[in-house]
């Protein structure tokens, strides 16, 4: 484990006090920070030393910090959950900073996920869209044996890429457009390679995607970035299916 | 002998739910309509159950302290579920997975309870096959199982090393549908602070709203807590930053016992703790005991050189190195329960074999399996567990061993329920790890993601009938009773007064401190002197806290640390009842160790004669001593035996 | 189908069918300008052009073509202004994911690029040949018919190195522009998977060097040549 120590960096972070309110960048020092410490454990002891000044610490959304929940965000130096590949901000690690830089911290930007405070971003809208139709219609009970419909092994398995999404919001971070699409895509993907959900793929495909741009996300270009940004590597082909599980849905109306 | 009454129907083992279902209120669809529930947390537990709730008809309201649903903690489960499906033709059967459950639980856990969940298990597996769970399949498309620790059969269901991830998503989409179809209503970066009890029942919780600071009352005809575990209370764990006990806490203080705060359990694959400024801790998938072999050197002089980095692990001959669970247990090896593996790091790193610079840590070496079945092999198997470790520790698993260490990871303690789930508050339910579960004092393996869902699918949707039948007379609950203005004014003062103290230390410190006292002396192994210390230094540490707390920020805005702040506050209450506890039980049984009850070799000793009992504590006071009401545990179709692993 | 239209992945759909169409099209007109290199005397290039002037088929594509590229344009730019509404407030940082001039970043910007070059190029030589005319086009016989001299207009051209420049400028935009818009066109109709993502990307690249190699190997010609 390395066990380098940072005596100086800087943090250049936004700082905006409600979603009214207008923010503004700030600069702190941060002294004595192993490289072994993640990313958020340093912002944990720049806030400490935050309270303790009697100044407010910064206000940002974190929880498992093993990678998994998606509640992180923070665009770091132009990357999305900061510069390291397939990680989410909490498994960054201090490692991938030098003695002395300054490291710029912003909140995800996009019309749909306006700033709460600080590093934190109301995500709502991924509910919204969930919830328009990222399900399969059963209810509890009465359900057929699990091994009454049989799965090939590869569509289980690619319907699994897609259903490690962690909902995080680094593709709309990422993506100049602000697009939900790998986000959708992920979703809609995942349920359409299953047999359990190819019953409502059409009608899911369509309802997704118009809560999508309601909420004012914006289209995909097929820029890539957002690929190369999600923390699970999840692949622009789940967009592939999409575009094609919605024409079809579309051109059958 | 205490007011205590489980419910558990009689008759056999094997027909007890059937016929308790059979026995039970049924309400109809048309009174469904008319009842109101409330569901606090909306991990496995509380998603499914808030689906399964609304789609038989009745309104509900979910909270959840997160932004998401999705979030909640049940997310980070890696390994699997467990079902007694018997896919593989191994002899598993409902009998045997409630017998290794009871067994692996030490004998600790209600032999009713732990049958009903074995029966539901399978229909678990069926539901989350529906919802589009991809678990893992066979070339030939049918279900995959694995094995885990503590087991002789295959019946383990998994999705990579994502099944609760999965199974979250799974309960969410039926979660969501339902919130799309109106019958629930869902407020997330909401925080339950108070139970609101009108003459005896759980009639509503006092919310915070997390982004404006509001203070909400919400009325209900029952309330289901579904709140997870304790474990946040040793500071230092594997569970999420934001897990707290505040809920369960606040319906502890209104009347609702505790049982067996003691039972802690400790992973021991986490990766160590490494510096002081460390958060949280890592687990790494117990699975990787099947191919892993742990160890720590031989030589006390070759520990002191990894501990000053002198030398690496790999210039450690073979026969230098101490293989100490295969050494202990020959018959297990490597794969002993949870439990017992924690301990047996725990005695080699005392000893001085630590490999690491804080001397807590042990080796776990992929060496020997690399080179029986090749590198790829592994990275197929454990291929992202490596390359999360490798993003940690900066240490590559393929070339090094890796450093393990135990932590806390799972409480199996908590609110004391009968057999409907119930609390001992009338119209009050417990679910998932936030109840004192199906798991004695030891959990296995693979198994609270089966309890979650088991409880939310399939038990409280029948359960919560019963008291619910006598419920539908009574009008909506209205908010503006006098008990929810007393319920709302004591969190605004609690919330003033926390944030008033205006001392010098933030909530962190005394997290930090409170969770050292307790792994000092609650962790691993117990013993009486140091479990009197630690009551009596969390009492003091409960002082300072109530004189030098420091809340930034604004009591009506998003504030982090007022959050905190309160669940420290409860942690500091719930730290002491966690010692009391393990004080009160003088025995050694699954994840309770103490010192006192070992036998010659250092192996746990269960006491049946006298601690074959939940221990349920009720609250009379903040500066009272908890009354133990004691639940005994009859064991009518197993019988006892002294786990053995050697 | 209106919502079909305004939907982000309607507009898209507009965008890949009408870049698919725009492709083929420059790939006819690559080919028949590369007969301007194949003989010096002009004979062959002023066959092709009079055939695409006269064939009837061609003539029914021309005002398809103009379709084509007027809806591929005004899409781009509902799409752009669309789209940057969705990010009203910009990273100090920026984007540091993809290097600043991959074009799959600066479609839109290439796209108005090569409409400059485009409106320039049309009024080189459309404009003439259709409505204006042009002293050099005086007729000439190839093989017993009379027509315009388009060689001669294109040589004369050509003859200007600024000409030579801007078309090769032109030329490399164009190839850019493909070798992100061939495979985003088949992506966004749905015709992508894991394999076919990596065989169409590389296609995309192949395709876009072609382009451009092609369309600069013209001016170089004739600069080096004349």
């Amino acid at each position: 484990m390395a066990d380098i120590i940072l005596n100086k960096i800087y943090v250049k972070v936004w700082r905006q006090n409600s979603p009214k309110s207008k923010g503004r960048f700030e600069t702190y020092l941060v002294e004595t920070v192993s490289q072994g410490t993640s990313f958020l454990e340093m912002i944990d002891i720049l806030n400490d030393k935050l309270i303790l000044e009697g100044k407010d610490p910064i206000a940002f959304d974190h929880d498992c910090r093993e990678g998994i929940c998606g509640m992180c965000s923070m665009y770091v130096n132009g990357h999305a959950h900061g510069p390291d590949a397939e990680v989410t901000t909490c498994q960054l690690h201090m490692r991938k900073f030098s003695e002395g830089q300054t490291i710029v911290v912003e909140p995800w930007r996009a019309a749909a996920f306006p700033v709460i405070k600080d590093m934190m971003v109301d995500r709502t809208a991924f509910e919204k869209i969930q919830q328009a139709g990222g399900y399969v219609s059963v209810n509890t009970g009465g359900i057929p044996d699990g091994n009454v419909i049989l799965i090939g092994q590869d569509d289980a398995e690619e319907a699994m890429d897609a259903a490690a999404c962690i909902g995080c919001g680094a593709c709309v971070a990422t993506c100049k457009n602000s697009s939900a699409m790998l986000f959708v895509a992920a979703k809609v993907s995942q349920l359409a390679k299953l047999p359990q959900g190819r019953i409502e793929a059409k009608k899911r495909a369509k309802a997704m995607v118009a809560k999508m741009d309601e909420l004012g996300f914006g289209g995909c270009t097929n820029t890539g970035g957002c690929e190369l940004a999600c923390p699970k590597s999840i692949s622009i082909a789940h967009i592939a299916r999409l575009n094609r599980e919605y024409l079809r849905a579309k051109f059958s109306d | 002998m205490s007011t205590l009454n489980s419910k558990i129907p009689s008759g056999p083992i094997a027909e007890k739910w059937s016929n308790h279902k059979a026995k039970i209120k049924v309400v109809s669809p048309a009174n469904k309509r008319k009842l109101d529930i409330i569901v606090v947390g909306t991990g496995l537990a509380g998603a499914s159950a808030a689906a399964s709730l609304a789609e038989l008809g009745y309104n509900v309201t979910a909270f959840c302290y997160q932004d998401s649903p999705r979030r909640a903690h049940s997310i980070a489960a890696q390994g699997g579920i467990n079902a007694a499906k018997n896919y593989q033709n191994d002899n598993d059967s409902v009998y045997r997975l409630f017998y290794d459950t009871i067994k692996g639980g030490d004998y600790r856990a209600r032999e009713a309870n732990v049958h009903r969940l074995a029966e539901v298990s399978p229909n678990i597996i069926d539901q989350c096959v529906a919802q589009g769970v991809p678990f893992a399949r066979e070339y030939g498309g049918t279900l995959s199982n694995r094995s885990f620790g503590g087991v002789l059969v295959s019946r383990t269901f998994y999705a990579r090393g994502q099944t609760g991830q999965q199974l979250l998503l799974g309960a969410y989409s039926a979660l969501n549908r339902q919130i799309h179809e109106g019958n629930v209503k869902m407020h997330t970066r909401h925080e339950m602070l108070e139970l609101v009890v009108i003459e005896g029942k759980a009639r509503g919780i006092i919310a915070r709203d997390m982004v404006t600071g509001e203070v909400k009352r919400f009325g209900a005809h029952a309330v289901v807590l579904a709140t997870g575990g304790y474990g946040n209370v040793f500071f230092l764990s594997t569970n999420a930053m934001g897990c707290n006990a505040s809920a369960s806490w606040v319906a502890y203080k209104k009347g609702a016992f505790f049982a067996n705060p003691c039972y802690v359990q400790i992973h021991p694959t986490c990766i160590p703790v490494h510096g002081s400024q460390q958060s949280k801790l890592t687990l790494m998938s117990e699975s990787l005991r099947n191919d892993g072999r742990v160890w720590v050197p031989r030589k006390a002089e070759d520990a002191a050189k990894l501990r000053k980095g002198e030398i690496k692990p790999n210039d450690i001959a073979d026969e230098d190195r101490d293989f100490y669970l295969e050494r202990r247990y020959p018959s297990y090896g490597n794969l002993v329960p949870r439990d017992v593996a924690s301990r047996a790091a725990k005695e080699r790193c005392d000893a001085g074999f630590g490999v690491n610079k804080e001397g807590m840590a042990v080796y776990l070496d992929f060496k020997y399996s690399i080179q029986r079945l090749g590198q790829e092999t592994i990275a197929k198997r454990y291929g992202n567990l490596f390359q999360m470790y490798e993003k940690i520790t900066d240490v590559d698993p393929y070339k090094e061993p890796m450093q393990i260490y135990p932590a806390i990871h799972y409480t199996m303690g908590g609110t004391w329920v009968d057999y409907n789930l119930m609390t001992s508050i009338p119209g009050l339910y417990s679910l998932g790890e936030a109840n004192f579960s199906d798991h004695g004092a030891n959990r296995l393996g693979a198994s609270a993601l089966m309890q979650g869902l088991a409880d939310g699918y399939f038990v409280l949707p029948y359960t919560i009938g019963d008291y619910l039948g006598n419920e539908i007379m009574v009008p909506k609950i209205k908010t503006d009773l006098p008990e929810f203005d007393a319920a709302e004014r004591a969190v605004v003062t609690k919330l003033e007064m926390l944030f008033n103290i205006k001392g010098k230390t933030p909530a962190d410190h005394f997290h930090k401190k409170l969770g050292t006292i307790l792994w000092d002396n609650v962790g691993m192994s117990r013993k009486e002197a140091g479990l009197k210390t630690a009551i009596l230094e969390i009492q003091k540490l409960r002082k300072e806290f109530y004189s030098d707390l420091l809340v930034p920020g604004e009591l009506k805005n998003v504030n982090p640390e007022l959050e905190k702040a309160g669940r420290v506050a409860d942690f500091l209450e719930l730290g002491e009842l966690l010692a009391r506890d393990a004080l009160n039980r003088k025995e050694s049984c699954g994840g309770h160790f103490r010192e006192e009850s070992a036998t010659d070799d250092g192996e746990a000793r269960r006491d049946d004669e006298n601690f074959a009992y939940v221990a349920a504590w009720e609250y009379k006071g903040m500066d009272e001593e908890p009354f133990l009401h004691k639940e005994d545990l009859l064991f009518e179709t197993i019988e006892l035996t002294q786990r053995s692993y050697k | 189908m209106s919502s079909f239209m305004s939907a982000s992945i309607g507009r898209k759909f507009l965008m890949s069918i009408t870049g698919i169409f725009l492709i083929s099209f420059l790939l006819i007109h690559l080919t028949l300008n590369l007969f301007l290199t194949f003989d010096d005397s002009g004979d062959l290039f002023n066959l092709a052009a009079n055939f695409m002037a006269t064939n009837p088929f061609i003539r029914i594509m021309e005002p398809m073509l103009a379709i084509g590229f007027v809806i591929h344009i005004i899409w781009s730019g509902w799409i752009t202004l669309e789209n940057m509404r969705a990010r009203p407030q910009k990273y100090e940082f920026g984007d540091q994911l993809l290097s600043w001039w991959a074009p799959a970043k600066n479609m839109f910007l290439l796209g108005s690029m090569i409409m400059i070059f485009l409106v320039i190029h049309i009024f080189n030589f459309w404009v003439k040949m259709k409505f204006t005319g042009d002293p050099l086009l005086a007729g000439v016989h190839v093989g017993g018919a009379e027509m315009h001299n388009a060689y001669a207009l294109v040589s004369n051209l050509f003859k200007n190195p600024w000409y030579d420049l801007l078309y090769i400028v032109g030329g490399i935009l164009v190839g850019l522009h493909m070798s992100h818009g061939f495979w985003s066109a088949f992506q966004t109709i749905g015709f992508s998977n894991q394999i076919w993502l990596k065989r169409l990307k590389c296609l995309a690249i192949t395709i876009g060097v072609v382009f451009a190699l092609g369309f600069c190997f013209i001016p170089l010609y004739f600069m080096i040549k004349f």
